[in-house]
């Protein structure tokens, strides 16, 4: 339910989505191999746009539709389990 | 009529204010202690350590902190209450904006007094109108006594949701917060009912809400034509609650205006704050001498009473307006307002500044300026230097 908010009391409703799919401004991907991940999830903590989830065996998973790539996964993985794929030619 | 026996107590300024605070019940406080306002922190600070009051008083490390920490405790649904004066309140300026464009019900008051340069402790207007434009209602005192009724009376119009705004308190900086007047007070319980608690509350975890978002140029203006809106509603809920605030209490509120003798007046005194008792002892003494005095009292700022205004001083033969604070390059800030209400109207305002910086004004110095007027020897502005 959604709370009433007095008229002209200027608040925001933050919604996946609002801003359209973000993932569309991206010029590099980051693509997480499997094989390295140790599941520490210092990416999900560092992802400042929120778009990578737990998957119920603890892996990571990056929503595509939102990431903008900007790198900060990629450069916090400890591993080096993360690569910066340029998808814009 | 049935006389009322009020309880009634000797306090300074600033003890009667941190009493109306105690009975309003505040949850969060945050306040950072500036001269003339720091002994109504000290007072509070004692009825919490006595438990007479049940509250979160944050030790802040500046004004700045102190209205952005109360913002965040009102939002989440809490009763909150600051005070400041001058170069605390220009310190606070940035929070201040914010809560006035967020629409944060809260009180703020303000023990008025002169800015620096040069340096300054002494009563004047000029922090308090600095803030006129920032979505604050906006009130001021002329004695202890009101400024222990407008406390408890600011948190009821804050609060009311035909409103939501956030309320400064003006009360003259030492004339009023260091002086002891007697007082009548309200019983705990009727301030309880006047002033239930708060209803309103913006933070709901399975719906969360993002504070102090951007909006867009499309956006942005429609929330200020909102607030402008909400501050002309203020003017009815204002008089409403004082309305109400006056059976309980069995004492003369006024509403938005003061009018002081000034229904037969020909010449009528404009004057805001402590120094509008003087001006009703000047008032007294030129009646006694013949001479038609009137004083009109303005006791809200903000919203601006025109309507009161333009049917008070429509048709008087002068009109002199004294302020305690100056736009420098334009004028009297209130003279300003009054001559802009009073539009289309053939009513000359004359301006008079004084008591600026603390500078002593009594009775006589009102006295003069009228004299003077009568015979035609008053300039449109007039410094008492």
């Amino acid at each position: 339910m959604l709370i009433k908010v007095p008229m002209g009391v200027p608040v925001a409703r933050p919604r996946i989505g609002s801003a359209g799919k973000t993932g569309l401004w991206r010029v590099e991907k980051p693509v997480i191999d499997y094989n390295k991940c140790t599941k520490c999830r210092l990416c999900v903590i560092y992802c400042p746009e929120n778009t990578i989830d737990l998957l119920e065996n603890l892996y990571p998973q990056i929503d595509y539709d939102y990431c903008k790539g900007c790198g900060v996964c990629a450069q916090v993985c400890p591993p080096k389990a993360i690569d910066m794929v340029r998808e814009v030619k | 009529m049935q006389v009322l026996k009020r309880k009634t107590l000797a306090l300074v300024g600033n003890h009667a204010v941190a009493y109306a605070v105690k009975q309003s019940k505040p949850q969060v406080l945050a306040v950072f202690p500036i001269t003339p306002q720091t002994t109504m922190l000290e007072k509070i600070s004692e009825y919490i350590a006595s438990e007479e009051l049940n509250a979160e008083l944050i030790k802040v490390e500046s004004e700045h902190s102190a209205l952005a920490s109360i913002y965040g405790a009102a939002l989440a649904g809490a009763r909150v209450f600051t005070a400041t004066s001058s170069q605390g309140l220009l310190y606070m300026t940035e929070m201040i904006y914010w809560a006035g464009g967020q629409r944060v019900p809260m009180v703020a008051a303000v023990a008025t007094r002169a800015i620096a340069e040069p340096w300054s402790i002494w009563d004047d207007h000029q922090d308090f109108l600095s803030k006129r434009d920032a979505i604050w209602i906006q009130m001021m005192a002329e004695n202890v006594q009101e400024a222990y009724d407008m406390t408890i009376q600011a948190f009821r119009i804050s609060e009311d949701e035909r409103v939501i705004l956030p309320v400064m308190m003006g009360f003259d900086g030492f004339i009023l917060t260091h002086t002891m007047e007697r007082i009548e007070v309200l019983e705990d319980g009727e301030v309880d009912n006047f002033l239930p608690p708060r209803q309103f509350n913006l933070i709901d975890f399975s719906d969360p809400i993002g504070v102090g978002p951007i909006a867009t140029p499309e956006d942005y203006i429609k929330y200020r034509y909102e607030a402008m809106k909400a501050m002309e509603r203020a003017k009815g809920v204002i008089e409403e609650v004082m309305n109400e605030y006056e059976r309980i209490s069995g004492r003369k509120q006024n509403g938005l205006v003061e009018c002081y003798k000034c229904e037969d007046a020909k010449y009528v005194f404009v004057t805001m704050g402590a120094w509008s008792g003087d001006c009703k002892v000047a008032v007294d003494r030129l009646r006694d001498a013949g001479v038609e005095a009137g004083l009109l009292k303005i006791r809200v700022f903000r919203p601006f009473p025109k309507e009161k205004i333009e049917e008070y001083l429509r048709s008087m033969k002068g009109v002199i307006v004294l302020d305690r604070a100056y736009s420098y390059g334009s004028g009297g800030i209130l003279a300003n307002e009054i001559k802009a209400t009073l539009y289309g109207y053939r009513v000359p305002v004359y301006s008079v500044i004084a008591g600026i910086g603390g500078k002593d004004v009594r009775p006589r110095h009102f006295q003069k300026v009228i004299e003077d007027l009568i015979n035609d020897n008053l300039e449109e502005e007039r410094w008492l230097l």
